[in-house]
């Protein structure tokens, strides 16, 4: 049986600062789904905030304005103690990174680059043009060359398996070779990432479906906030590919049908740099009121910034509006609506990013920490990535090196090992029977539409019901055909049972949490409630069911106040 | 094109009707193909949007990323879509990158840093200009299985190998010792290039790894001339 000391799954921009923070006297892989140069980090464009003061308008911020902005901008769900931290963290993750080569844009003096972002009193993110992710991710991937860290691509974790209160491995489907088998570690990290295919509409790449999330919650690990699910406001209308806030923080305008900057109805004083939330509700808002193109989009307006400007900080976005949409944002706008973007809820973890199960971690998107609260501001998940993935390596060798490691296990591995081939073999073995992507396409109808951007009870009550009766569906699922190797559909069917128990978990918080605050929007419960709701939720699965709980946000000197922007 | 080595002597081709209505991509092409009409047809994919480099294939006798690619722009009723070259086929469209990878990790394609200030680097603008074109850079192999001379020598590290080395030998922070750069003074080398730009004509990103070939070469003359000078006495 393959055995690591530490094992980390996902290899974006979490996974590979935990692989890289490990202690380097352990044993340590890296297992992902896809090569991690692949990974969805790729894809983040405006950059990573910290406080460095860089820009000539943001001499006077510093990171305790950093996190007020991180925990306004949560609506005050955030736990202001892991919020401090990350922000205090950040400017010196921003030189570190810079040390090991990211190739970050520069002001004249040759200090780091930063930009306006939604929702941030100063303009404190920084940036590779628009390929921020992108760099980053280069960067730290080639830092694992050099460490010759071990990699193992294209294995989709299929299982976590716990024994005692602790993890002691996992079950790994191999896409190379069609083989299913286990894998026993003394600590895991999960740096899995998020889930936005479960949207019709999402940013989101295609492997982003989110099983890391539902493994955990199988396991027995209480999943939090999740009913906080972040539309970003910009994506371009058809293929719902992301176009950076930075747009708007280069000085992009949002326009509706009238030729109006919409945006003075709804958050006067910071316009397109309200966060996401806000700008993301505002234009669907316009759309859904006739003020929208066709009922489906509005105007993101690049043209005065001039060719100039766009092609320096913002060639990525000429790039993909050229390719994809066949206009050029330098003499045309670019059509533009809302698409699910980003999960503030995870696997609940604390500061350490430890979770309820010895030995077990998370890091990412696929965690809560939390820092982003009921809405995540641009900026802040890279930054999230990299502090807390740090963290979590580190965290993870020191439970091993202080003993805390469950010895063994190798017979729960094998057993689980083997329950998951004869599944696999029923899902071959069907001829005829439901197929997993029609099931998705019913999910993602359900979801978009009852669990989207407005909530009603009466729509996420039909919505938790739909996803049950799918989950019945999903027992005659078949595989169609014995294939095995790079089998994309049998991806697609082991990660869709996690899919289901993510989705329930989303709609139960959302049903269950009856105010509105930062991205859960309820049109029955239009205001924020602290008195009642000023608390996370943990939906834990016991006995098969899911158990609502709630737990006390850490407080501390930001006092919860009005959020007006 | 499908191809299963364990199963297949010989790569063939299959046709599947697919009607393309609206801006559908390639890469959209191939999934729906694969949802409805043959769920073991394999092929790479994750970002859609041209960024992570995973789905790069022969589209049409062209070199590119098949979520980029649209359907109709291709203006033909048969799409022949093909494997990249010079990399072993492991199932249909999926080909093993593994040669390619390893040419990449051995020129040693990371920063050698010096000092690192506390407070960051000062570097001009300029500066990291200069290493945009190769920062670029997605590592989708494209340039690698058009290359003719990757083809009849695999020691030859390849385009996009010797663009991320001209992008670390370029940027102001990098303290590469001589030997390590001249490694690619060998065999397999930048010498090894035989300047026929395909790999300039094929890239997705417009990198134009030949520019980074002809640059360590340019840098690799003056390294020895300053060496041969020093050598006087």
């Amino acid at each position: 049986m393959i055995s690591h000391d530490v094992l980390v799954v996902g290899g974006g921009l979490a996974g590979l600062a935990a692989a890289l923070s490990s202690d380097p006297r352990l044993s340590v892989a890296i297992i992902s789904r896809v090569h991690p140069l692949r990974s969805h980090s790729v894809a983040a464009q405006g950059g990573i905030n910290a406080a460095l003061g860089n820009n000539p308008a943001g001499r006077d911020d510093n990171w305790e304005k950093h996190a007020f902005d991180t925990i306004k901008g949560s609506d005050y769900l955030a736990d202001q103690d892991a919020a401090e931290l990350m922000c205090r963290l950040a400017p010196a993750t921003i030189y570190e990174l810079e040390h090991l080569g990211v190739p970050f844009s520069r002001f004249p003096g040759g200090v780091i680059a930063q930009r306006p972002f939604g929702g941030a009193g100063f303009p404190r993110t920084c940036y590779a043009a628009d390929r921020t992710g992108m760099v980053i991710l280069h960067s730290l991937y080639e830092q694992s060359l050099k460490k010759q860290a071990k990699v193992y691509a294209e294995w989709l974790v299929a299982g976590l398996v716990v024994e005692d209160g602790k993890c002691c491995g996992l079950i790994v489907y191999d896409l190379t070779t069609g083989e299913v088998f286990p894998v026993r570690a003394r600590a895991v990290i999960f740096a899995t990432g998020g889930y936005g295919r479960v949207y019709l509409r999402t940013t989101n790449a295609y492997i982003n479906h989110g099983s890391g999330i539902g493994i955990a919650y199988r396991a027995g690990i209480p999943l939090k906030d999740m009913e906080f699910v972040q539309y970003h406001p910009t994506s371009l209308y058809g293929k719902n590919i992301l176009i950076t806030e930075g747009a708007r923080g280069e000085g992009g305008y949002l326009i509706n049908n009238k030729g109006t900057r919409f945006m003075a109805d709804y958050a006067p004083a910071t316009m397109e740099l309200a966060p996401r939330d806000i700008v993301a509700r505002s234009i669907q808002t316009e759309i859904d009121h006739g003020n929208g193109f066709e009922n489906e989009y509005v105007h993101l307006d690049l043209r005065h910034l001039g060719e100039k400007k766009i092609n320096k900080r913002l060639p990525a976005v000429r790039e993909i509006c050229i390719k994809f949409a066949g206009l050029d944002p330098v003499r045309t706008p670019i059509p533009i609506q809302p698409a699910q973007h980003y999960s503030m809820g995870g696997i609940d973890v604390d500061v350490r990013c430890a979770t309820a199960v010895g030995g077990f971690y998370a890091a990412g998107e696929c965690a809560c920490v939390s820092v982003h609260g009921a809405n995540r501001l641009g900026g802040n998940s890279l930054l999230d990535t990299v502090v807390f993935g740090k963290i979590a390596g580190r965290e993870a060798s020191a439970f091993i090196q202080g003993g805390g490691s469950a010895p063994g296990g190798e017979r729960a591995l094998a057993d689980e090992a083997e329950r998951t081939k004869a599944k696999i073999n029923e899902w071959s073995r069907r001829d005829s029977g439901t197929k997993a992507h029609e099931l998705l396409n019913r999910l993602k109808v359900v979801m978009s539409g009852d669990v989207g951007m407005f909530r009603t009870r009466k729509g996420l009550e039909k919505a938790i019901a739909e996803i049950r009766s799918i989950r019945e569906d999903y027992g005659h699922v078949s595989l169609g055909g014995r294939c095995f190797r790079y089998s994309q559909v049998l991806v697609n069917i082991i990660e869709f049972d996690y899919m289901l128990d993510l989705t329930e978990v989303i709609a139960l918080g959302a049903l269950n949490r009856e105010e509105t605050r930062g991205s859960h929007y309820r049109l029955d419960f239009k205001e924020r409630d602290d008195r009642n709701w000023l608390k996370h939720t943990l939906v834990t699965l016991e006995g098969g069911k899911p158990r609502i709980s709630y737990k006390d946000v850490a407080l501390g000197k930001y006092v919860p106040q009005a959020r007006t922007y | 094109m499908r191809f299963d080595p364990q199963v297949d002597q010989f790569p063939y081709f299959e046709e599947f009707p697919f009607e393309a209505a609206g801006k559908k991509s390639v890469l959209e092409a191939l999934m729906e193909i694969r949802n409805n009409q043959d769920g073991t047809l394999a092929f790479r994919y994750s970002c859609r949007e041209a960024i992570c480099g995973a789905c790069a294939m022969v589209i049409d006798g062209k070199f590119d990323l098949a979520c980029r690619t649209m359907v109709e722009a291709l203006n033909t009723s048969v799409i022949i879509v093909e494997p990249l070259p010079n990399l072993e086929i492991q199932k249909d469209l999926v080909v093993d990158m593994s040669p390619f990878w390893e040419a990449v990790s051995r020129i040693g394609p990371y920063l050698f840093s010096g000092d690192q200030p506390e407070g960051g680097y000062r570097i001009e603008d300029k500066e990291m200009e200069k290493i945009e074109q190769y920062t670029n850079c997605i590592l989708c192999a494209c340039c690698y299985s058009v290359c003719p001379v990757v083809a009849r020598d695999q020691r030859y590290v390849g385009a996009a190998a010797l663009a991320k080395l001209c992008r670390f030998v370029q940027d102001p922070r990098d303290k590469r010792p001589y030997p390590r750069l001249a490694e690619v003074n060998a065999q397999g080398g930048v010498w090894s290039c035989d300047t026929v730009l395909r790999c300039n004509e094929v890239c997705p990103k417009s990198v134009r790894p030949a520019d980074g070939i002809e640059a360590l070469r340019r840098k690799l003359l003056i390294e020895k001339l300053k060496r041969v000078f020093r050598k006087r006495p």
